[in-house]
């Protein structure tokens, strides 16, 4: 755990030396629409950004569980369209019949993205990108991180209402992101005390239904908002996972998650509610929220810039 | 880990943070006429106040009528006191529609645009 994480900030502090005064770009916009960082769905775009923290007070489990997770997860233009992500999680778990409560690490994952395009009159854009969730670098005796990587190639897009007739205008506000993603495990089973644990592949979708009442001030109507509540984007997300093989298939699972976002000019503060889509996802409830930094706003001179062009 | 997500963070921000300085994508505050208004009688210029200072070189509005024609006078220029506010003049405007396209450059290079209608007439 620790060689990879010294070798990842030698590299990034290699690659911000390299730094050069090259054009910022803009993240998370096509045309008038400003896209926000969601929680749950993949944004469609590269970006300069950092999430810290995400906190997640998940649903109990079914067994009794409560797990809390705080995870950080940043991502860095490499070019104009090409960038990489990264992210990890602490988590801890409380156990019933007084257990002692679990703390460690999940697995790192890390990530290359490609923006497909950009299209600024219909408020469109998608991106391509190669997911990798890595084999032992999480706590896998004491919280069951993966001791086998996962291969997920991933599809993610956006977009805007803003090109309804103007005679909709209270539905030009709305934005759809979403994303599909297949999960290859490049190990199918793991042994654990319990036995033989079987990863299938997975197929995960998700898409988040936004509200953006920043653009419905700026770009519609002026109905009057002012600070703060001209920068709110209620939003509801939901992501599934179905297993296709190994003895899972079809056991779907997921959150529909409701919440609220407040994006400002350098970071973006939001909170949602998670509520399990069946008995096999959780029971009861949980939420979460999560402070995301726009790293191309607060250091538009270097880190926020790509590395390599314009 | 904690320890160690820490000490990633702050070996990052010690690079970046030197030559860094909060500045930010320039967002549309207000505009008069207001996005999305009616007016009795036709407006001498369009203002648009920014959430940045803005570049004046690269920094325009363009303002067409229904049929796509400019009604702008061609010139806009940004405040002599006031960096964050944006002026073009208006050719005299018969009741109809307007579009008004913005498209702005903060002072720290970040490039934004945007779009807004208004009507004179009843």
């Amino acid at each position: 755990m620790n060689r990879p994480i010294q070798g990842l900030a030698a590299l990034t502090a290699a690659a911000l030396a390299a730094l050069a005064a090259h054009e910022a770009l803009a993240h998370g916009f096509a045309g008038d629409r400003f896209f926000p960082a969601t929680i749950l769905t993949d944004d469609p775009f590269v970006a300069d950004e950092m999430s810290l923290p995400t906190v997640t007070f998940n649903p109990p489990g079914a067994d009794g569980t409560h797990e809390t997770d705080a995870e950080f997860d940043i991502a860095k233009r490499l070019t104009h369209d090409l960038g990489i992500t990264f992210s990890d999680q602490w988590e801890s778990i409380r156990q019933p019949g007084g257990l002692p409560t679990l703390h460690g690490t999940g697995g790192i994952t890390t990530g290359v993205q490609y923006q497909l395009f950009i299209n600024a009159p219909h408020e469109a854009m998608a991106l391509v990108g190669f997911q990798q969730n890595w084999a032992h670098t999480g706590s896998v005796q004491a919280l069951g991180a993966p001791d086998y990587t996962t291969l997920s190639p991933v599809f993610d897009w956006g977009k805007g209402m803003g090109d309804l007739p103007e005679s909709l205008p209270w539905l030009r506000p709305f934005a759809i992101t979403g994303n599909f993603s297949y999960d290859f495990p490049l190990k199918t089973t793991s042994y654990g005390p319990n036995g033989a644990v079987l990863h299938p592949n997975n197929f995960n979708y998700g898409i988040a239904i936004e509200y953006s009442l920043e653009y419905l001030q700026h770009h519609v109507k002026d109905v009057g908002l002012s600070a703060p509540f001209d920068r709110l984007i209620p939003v509801i997300e939901m992501a599934m996972t179905t297993p296709m093989n190994r003895g899972q298939g079809g056991q779907t699972t997921g959150t529909v998650q409701p919440g609220l976002i407040w994006a400002g000019q350098y970071y973006e503060i939001s909170a949602e509610a998670i509520i399990p889509v069946n008995s096999l996802s959780g029971h009861g409830y949980g939420g979460l929220v999560q402070l995301h930094f726009f790293l191309d706003d607060i250091f538009p001179a270097t880190f926020g810039r790509p590395v390599f062009g314009n | 880990m904690t320890h160690r997500v820490s000490g990633f963070l702050l070996a990052c921000f010690l690079v970046i943070g030197t030559g860094g300085v909060a500045w930010a994508h320039a967002f549309l505050d207000h505009a008069a006429p207001p996005v999305g208004s009616t007016l009795a009688a036709p407006p001498p210029v369009i203002r648009i106040w920014f959430t940045q200072d803005i570049e004046p070189a690269f920094s325009g509005i363009e303002v067409t009528d229904s049929a796509g024609a400019r009604v702008d006078d061609g010139t806009p220029r940004v405040d002599d006191r006031d960096r964050t506010l944006l002026i073009v003049g208006l050719k005299n405007l018969p009741p109809g529609e307007y579009k008004v396209h913005w498209h702005v450059i903060s002072v720290d290079t970040h490039a934004t645009e945007g779009n807004f209608t208004f009507r004179v007439g009843p």
